[in-house]
């Protein structure tokens, strides 16, 4: 049992009629996990990517959170853009974006809903994760959809790998 | 100055579905209006009062702009141009 995990058969959004739930093996959950701990107190972010319009995560790639911030988060330009040509070389695209809330319950912030807007004017709007780690000994994991300024949570189906 | 521009996903909408154009230019700022010239309404979305929007990234090969001179910064023969939202949030 992992903790943090929520199970559900998704829900509709009536507005698109799509089924609204984000499937992710185990494996990338532990791996964003461990980065969230591993850079407590500090926010860690990253990326899980998958094939472009496929919806799958399938490898994660942590990022450097190059505002070293307990309390917000930037992919480091550089790094993103060398990520993003390797992503594009393999017809890859962020499926999943994550980053940790580490004294906050895991809930996108002003801040996040703003720059998820300005994001989803140049690629397609991904899952947002977010990592709670406020509680040394249990994490809490939520996904959410951010479209047009309207955050849906969405259930997490964790496949055991 | 003939460059190559990679264009996101959802601005494809202004290129006709192409992933790359061409443009020319001898800074990024004339190349961005030779982009408009040819794919209307890509320039509202990346320059705002003279200035790069702030949560968009624009690199020359592998150089962010905003530590090239922004707008001002030169291009060569050959560059690739690439245009990312940043990621950020708190």
């Amino acid at each position: 049992m992992i903790p943090g995990r929520s199970h559900g058969l998704g829900t509709v959004c009536p507005a698109r009629k799509i089924v609204i739930v984000l499937r992710i093996r185990e494996d990338l959950v532990d791996a964003m996990v461990a980065h969230a701990r591993r850079d407590h107190p500090d926010e860690a972010c990253g990326i899980l990517a998958g094939p472009e319009g496929s919806g799958e995560p399938q490898r994660v790639i942590p990022m450097l959170n190059a505002a070293r911030s307990p309390t917000y988060y930037e992919f480091d330009s550089t790094e993103w853009n060398a990520v993003y040509r390797e992503m594009t070389a393999k017809d890859e695209e962020p499926v999943v974006i994550y980053h940790s809330h580490t004294a906050t319950e895991p809930y996108p912030s002003r801040t996040d809903i703003a720059r998820a807007q300005e994001y989803a004017q140049f690629l397609a709007p991904p899952h947002y994760v977010l990592i709670g780690t406020r509680d040394p000994e249990r994490h809490e994991l939520r996904s959410y959809r951010i479209l047009d300024g309207e955050v849906t949570e969405e259930p997490v189906d964790v496949v055991p790998t | 100055m003939a460059v190559t521009v990679s264009i996101p996903t959802i601005l494809r909408t202004h290129t006709g579905g192409e992933k790359q154009v061409q443009a020319r230019g001898a800074t990024l700022a004339e190349v961005i209006d030779n982009l408009e010239a040819n794919h209307g309404g890509l320039k509202a979305r990346l320059v705002k009062e003279g200035t790069l929007h702030r949560f968009v990234n624009v690199y020359v090969n592998d150089e962010d702009v905003r530590f090239a001179g922004g707008l001002d910064a030169a291009i060569a023969d050959g560059d690739n141009v690439t245009i990312l939202p940043a990621v950020a949030g708190g």
